[in-house]
């Protein structure tokens, strides 16, 4: 049991480091593009590996089980969401940064 | 402990900071977002505060349809607030302050959190709703219980409200508004984005079970006809959306649709008729099943729920088709 807790512990920790740095590149990357990558990153590998973490965790089949559909829920949506977005921003014509371009 | 407080105080800074945001912000397709936000926030602190049914109707009236309901106004109109002169904005600061004001001195009488001094906690009727319920009625979550049963007349001054709300909608944009739609142009631009319309139409059938799933597992957890009602509504305002109104047209008339939303009216209604008919009260669900009264109590709250959330859905989807049809007419 303790190599289980010890494993879910590294998960979260790990999930929690990818949704924190998924709010910073948020808040520090140049441009929409980027910025949806980071966001990207907090709904798919932050969030899929909390729920990881917490199915090691898991006291009962029934609460893994709805974790499972979660994780599968999000594993569907959250790349959909971030794909919609930035092609609807390249059919806007959102500029792309390149280096030594301003912030934007 | 303190890490509720520590939650809970997060919460709270974060619906300030989303609330002034909202109010300084100019663009109002990132404010509707943001209200989206608040409402998020706003459930999880009703989940803090153990009210998951209220919770739920939270997220999925807030931050579902009423941002897609906002979203769909939005593209009728501008999308950028107008500056307000400096002069009228005093008289709005002065109702804001004095409202607040008023709302801050009020809630020093409202008791401590917690604390089982208060009428709620004290009161017999608490104590007959926990306890004798379980022996009337017999459903676990006591929330349905209370309003589909014990409180079913106040219930239906609600759906009588959702009801009044589409009916104005439809007077303002539906038939009556504009009977003649000579030249609809189809130009929701979301039909185009393949990735988008596979993974929708994946996830339909599931969001449709959810949606059964929260009406009939009401009884058991939270849940129930509003919260299902909203969730169907979702599936097909998605489904609109992604494939285009004239797809979704197919699948639902829109008569069919207008034909709903009084249905469910009048099968509540009727469900109150019926038993004054069987010689009871108007919505005492026990004549339904005079031998067993628990069982007539299950059967009058399925056909009350069912009846809202046909009424719920059926406003919910014709205000937003009626929104996008507008649209599509320009």
């Amino acid at each position: 049991m303790i190599v289980l807790d010890i494993l879910s512990a590294v998960l979260l920790a790990a999930g929690a480091l990818f949704v924190l740095s998924g709010g910073v590149g948020l808040l520090r990357f140049p441009d929409f593009y980027t910025r949806i990558h980071a966001a990207g990153i907090t709904d798919s590998a932050g969030a899929g590996l909390i729920l990881l973490g917490l199915l090691l965790r898991t006291p009962s089949w029934e609460t893994g089980i709805r974790l499972l559909i979660i994780m599968l829920f999000l594993a569907l949506t959250g790349p959909t969401a971030s794909y919609v977005l930035a092609f609807a921003a390249r059919r806007d014509g959102v500029p792309i940064w390149r280096a030594g371009d301003r912030r934007r | 402990m303190t890490v509720f407080v520590l939650i809970n105080v997060t919460l709270l800074a974060i619906l300030v900071a989303t609330a002034l945001t909202v109010s300084r912000m100019r663009a109002l397709y990132e404010a509707a977002m943001l209200t989206a936000l608040f409402s998020l926030v706003t459930a999880c602190l009703f989940v803090l505060l153990d009210a998951v049914d209220v919770a739920f109707t939270e997220a999925a009236v807030g931050v579902g349809i009423s941002t897609v309901l906002l979203l769909g106004g939005l593209a009728l109109t501008r999308s950028r607030e107008a500056v307000t002169p400096r002069r009228r904005r005093l008289p709005g600061a002065i109702v804001a302050i004095l409202a607040g004001g008023t709302l801050v001195y009020a809630s020093q009488d409202l008791p401590a959190f917690g604390s089982p001094d208060t009428p709620v906690q004290r009161h017999p009727l608490t104590d007959v709703y926990l306890h004798q319920s379980q022996e009337d009625i017999g459903i676990p979550n006591t929330v349905t219980s209370v309003l589909a049963s014990y409180r079913g007349l106040d219930t239906l001054g609600e759906l009588l409200v959702v009801f009044t709300a589409g009916v104005a909608v439809l007077v303002l944009l539906g038939p009556l508004a504009h009977p003649v739609d000579a030249h609809r142009r189809e130009d929701l631009d979301l039909v185009d984005y393949r990735v988008l319309r596979v993974i929708s139409a994946m996830l339909m059938p599931f969001i449709l079970l959810f949606a059964l799933y929260v009406l009939f597992h009401g009884d058991f957890g939270p849940g129930g006809g509003f919260q299902a009602g909203v969730i169907f509504a979702a599936g097909f305002v998605l489904y609109g959306l992604v494939f285009g109104l004239d797809k979704a047209q197919q699948v639902v008339p829109r008569a069919v649709l207008w034909a709903l939303i009084p249905l469910g009216l009048v099968l509540y209604l009727g469900v109150g008729v019926v038993n004054m008919l069987l010689g009871g009260a108007f919505l005492d669900y026990d004549t339904l099943s005079p031998e067993d009264p628990a069982a007539g109590q299950h059967l009058g709250i399925l056909l009350v729920e069912s009846a809202i959330g046909v009424t719920v859905a059926a406003v919910m989807t014709s205000v937003f088709f009626g929104f996008a049809d507008r649209r599509a007419a320009r």
